[in-house]
């Protein structure tokens, strides 16, 4: 009997110990881009876990049930917003059954707010779908728009000073110094695409308005004839014509798509393909928010160079 | 013993208390940091307001709600001003253009009459009135034009710069205003505000509506050898007969209904063989958001929670029909009814869950159980629930874990033991295990390429009772089923798939639903978008029970209007 009371009693004590390993905040990132910035203003106060893979479509994620479990121990979700997540997130939520982050409280933040929206379909809602797997509240791709990743920053700081009100000068510190960092690559950046002003491009799909909106890039044309359609022969040969005529210099497309179709346009009327990732960790090495940029304005400038 | 007993039982409680954490009393002692972490929260509100304000220091504005209103306001104001503006100097543009036009046009006819004068002067045509004019004078006319013509340019590209240059502080004040919005602390607004029964909820979009609406209509076109297809489909919402069926037309509402509960409702249309139009509540039931201790409980009328497709409607399936085994056991409609769910989430690291349904055993949803028309060609006598020993449970376990990165695993066994209707104490016990595993592509575009394999094992073991007027004896009879699936997306939009369907027999069985029965399916399907498809399904079906075969083609077609309902791993 002595022995099973000894046993209870390290069992209970070893429960105990894990429960208490978690002292640290718990900030769930539905996409790795928002974790990324959630990790700039947390640093080593908070474990972050994003729910996308990096290299994968945001749009299409498995609700894997192990997301339920990271979520029901959140003490803080971060979601796009826009209805990006709209086909995944929402049953894992449910499943959770987490107080702390369901809507109306601090826990709960959707980084859209305060972000100029671009691209929101002037059509009624019931025509909308003709135009393709539009989003009826706008584009939301806004991170690939380095301001809005400050925007967004702020915010999770604001949410993450509420929650963890002991913390807050870290977190605040922090966020001066991701700020100062971020505005001096901004102006960096847009130094390197100076030269490049008003330079048309051809994207694969809508991914990239933020970014050329940015940087004043012209996007005049995608290769998916509608958002979420895939290109289709007739859509391409209309393009190439028009990309010759316009004298486009780069087809911008995302890590996850298909090379063949850009490659194919590419050949035809000269232009250069350029891949890049749209989630920080998308590609190996490119890990925090700005290396990212970093690493996207470069391949741009050097295609645009080049 | 007992005291032992008494000790895990106590054990069990502490895992729940102290991973939940809802305590104090017990939280406040395993939790130091927490405990002192609420001390500094319980500081009076100011004083981290002041602190707030220094550490921002320059790079940030606190503007208040009122002022910040009154600026869009005059942002709003300017931006109609630019407008007016702009239509202003664009009509004012025309008049001039038009006025060029008409002087040009003079300038035109006055040239010609001089020329037309300079060569006919001598000989002037009958009936056009001449004016003649001195070169000087013409010249004079000229260059009045072409001064007005350029003050016109000047005026335009002036208007031009000025435009622009107010637009440029347009912009820029804008986006000056947004990233001061941004960078002030957020305004109240309904999402961090504290709720009050007034107050629209929407958890899932930014919308203004209280539910998501969608529509989903699936239909099917079948052919087949089988003279009557309704004796070869086990389920309710499969191709029922040769030529057009309308498999399930099905509105589903869903949303917040308050801080409490999430609610949702499938309401079915369907059309039978006679053409008759009849309507079905498939599911309505709300769902707890904040029971302590990782508890849920569903509530309403549901698909019971056994196996692994059961609770999926029939347009998230991969076939255009369901598996034998689950309309044999479970129901042509799957195994549904009134009633209440709690799960518990184990608090491990892993996704681990563990649910007890309970349900009425009655109706014809309760295929093998208190049905109407009893199974194995007896009367039914009991159909009605008379106490808790009466009703259907249903526990299962599920657990799901990475095998890679690409690869995910979900399993589970259920049990679902209720009485059936053939006699006072007959029972019937339904169990089953499942598997389903999943790679999807490292860097899968729109969700593909991906593999899905799914495979379900059940049995049944039914009491059936003593029929003398059919000259049925007291027996108990033992069945299985099992298929397994194999869904492939190998290419963005596309994908084939293949099933294998076993079912032993009956005894008594008269048709194919109660024949040893082996199917082979393969199909393939393309999804226009993710709210369409069309798919192609064969039906290989080896019927043992009277040693004949059938073949089977569906055409299979489902759109869906509305919110975009989300997935299910």
């Amino acid at each position: 009997m002595k022995l099973k009371h000894q046993i209870c009693f390290y069992l209970f004590l070893l429960i105990c110990w894990t429960s208490t390993v978690h002292a640290k905040l718990h900030v769930v990132a539905s996409t790795p881009d928002l974790g990324a910035l959630a990790r700039e203003i947390g640093k080593d106060k908070v474990e972050i876990t994003s729910l996308a893979k990096p290299t994968e479509d945001p749009h299409f994620v498995d609700a894997k049930p192990g997301f339920i479990v990271k979520l029901n121990k959140a003490d803080m979700l971060i979601e796009g917003g826009l209805h990006l997540e709209i086909g995944w997130l929402p049953n894992l939520v449910i499943g959770a059954r987490n107080q702390k982050i369901l809507a109306g409280t601090p826990g709960y933040f959707i980084a859209a707010a305060n972000i100029q929206v671009l691209e929101i379909p002037d059509v009624m809602p019931d025509r909308a779908r003709e135009m393709g797997d539009v989003h009826p509240l706008g584009n939301p791709h806004f991170l690939l728009d380095p301001f809005n990743g400050k925007v967004v920053a702020t915010n999770i700081c604001n949410r993450l000073c509420k929650i963890d009100a002991a913390n807050s000068a870290y977190y605040k510190n922090n966020l001066n110094d991701f700020v100062q960092r971020l505005d001096r690559k901004l102006s960096e950046w847009q130094k390197k695409l100076e030269p490049f002003k008003g330079a048309k491009i051809v994207t694969y799909h809508k991914t990239f308005s933020y970014l050329a909106h940015r940087f004043n890039l012209h996007v005049i044309g995608s290769l998916e004839p509608k958002p979420g359609i895939p290109p289709s022969p007739a859509h391409i040969n209309n393009l190439i014509p028009m990309m010759k005529y316009e004298g486009v210099k780069i087809i911008l497309t995302e890590t996850f798509r298909e090379r063949k179709t850009p490659e194919f346009v590419a050949a035809q009327t000269g232009a250069k393909v350029v891949i890049v990732p749209i989630m920080p960790g998308g590609v190996k090495g490119v890990e925090d928010f700005i290396a990212f940029f970093d690493y996207n304005i470069h391949q741009i400038v050097s295609a645009l160079r080049g | 013993m007992k005291l032992l007993r008494f000790l895990w039982y106590i054990l069990f409680l502490c895992i729940l208390v102290i991973n939940s954490g809802q305590w104090p009393f017990l939280a406040a002692g395993v939790y130091g940091e927490v405990s002192l972490a609420t001390d500094k929260d319980s500081q009076p509100a100011g004083m981290t307001e002041e602190q707030e304000e220094t550490a921002h220091g320059t790079t940030e504005i606190r503007i208040r709600r009122d002022e910040f209103d009154e600026i869009v306001g005059q942002l709003q104001g300017m931006k109609e001003l630019l407008i007016n503006m702009k239509q202003d100097y664009e009509s004012r543009l025309k008049e001039m253009q038009e006025k060029i036009a008409a002087l040009e046009k003079e300038r035109i006819q006055t040239t010609e009459e001089v020329s037309q004068a300079a060569s006919t002067a001598e000989a002037p045509v009958a009936g056009t009135e001449e004016v003649y004019i001195k070169k000087e004078d013409y010249d004079e006319v000229a260059g009045k034009l072409q001064r007005m013509e350029s003050t016109l340019e000047n005026m335009e590209s002036a208007y031009d710069t000025r435009l622009k240059e107010i637009q440029e502080t347009y912009d820029s004040r804008l986006e000056e205003m947004q990233q001061k919005v941004a960078l002030s602390p957020q305004p109240a607004s309904p999402e961090s505000g504290t709720w009050s029964p007034t107050q629209p909820i929407t958890l899932w979009s930014l919308g203004k509506s209280y539910m998501n609406i969608s529509f989903d209509g699936l239909f099917a076109a079948a052919g087949s050898t089988a003279k009557d297809l309704g004796t070869l489909e086990t389920g309710g919402h499969d191709p029922n007969q040769r030529g057009f069926t309308v498999q399930n037309l099905e509105t589903t509402f869903d949303g917040a209904v308050d801080p409490y509960f999430t609610g949702q409702a499938s309401i079915i249309f369907q059309i039978d063989q006679d053409g008759e139009s009849f309507l079905e509540v498939e599911e309505a039931f709300l769902t707890s958001m904040s029971l302590p201790l990782n508890l849920q409980v569903k509530a309403g009328t549901f698909f019971t929670e056994f196996g692994r497709l059961n609770p999926f409607h029939p347009h998230a399936w991969d076939f255009a029909d369901q598996p034998l085994v689950n309309g044999r056991f479970l129901g042509p409609d799957g195994l549904r009814g009134p009633g209440a769910r709690l799960s518990w989430l184990a608090p491990t690291n892993s996704y681990t869950e563990l649910f007890i349904t309970v349900q009425n055993s009655q109706g014809e949803t309760a295929h093998s159980f208190r049905n109407e028309e009893a199974l194995f060609g007896r009367e039914a006598v009991e159909t009605r629930v008379r106490g808790m020993e009466d009703m259907l449970y249903t526990p299962r376990i599920t657990t799901s874990f990475d095998l890679t990165d690409e690869q995910t695993v979900l399993l589970g066994a259920s049990a679902a033991f209720g009485p059936n209707s053939t006699g006072r104490d007959k029972d019937t016990i339904i169990y089953g295990i499942d598997m389903f595993w999943k790679w999807k592509s490292h860097n899968a575009e729109a969700g593909f390429p991906f593999v899905t394999w799914q495979t379900e094992i059940m049995g049944r073991r039914f009491e059936a009772g003593e029929d003398s007027d059919a000259g049925l004896s007291d027996e108990i009879m033992d069945n299985w089923g099992a298929y397994s699936q194999i869904a492939w997306g190998f290419k963005k939009r596309w994908v084939a798939g293949l099933r294998g369907d076993y079912v032993d027999g009956e005894d008594g069985a008269t048709d194919p639903l109660g024949f040893e029965r082996w199917r082979l399916s393969p199909n393939l399907t393309f999804y226009p978008s993710e709210f369409s498809k069309i798919r192609l399904q064969y039906n290989y079906d080896d019927i043992l029970g009277n040693d004949s075969t059938e073949h089977s083609v569906f055409l299979q077609f489902e759109f869906l209007l509305g919110s975009h309902g989300a997935h299910k791993f």
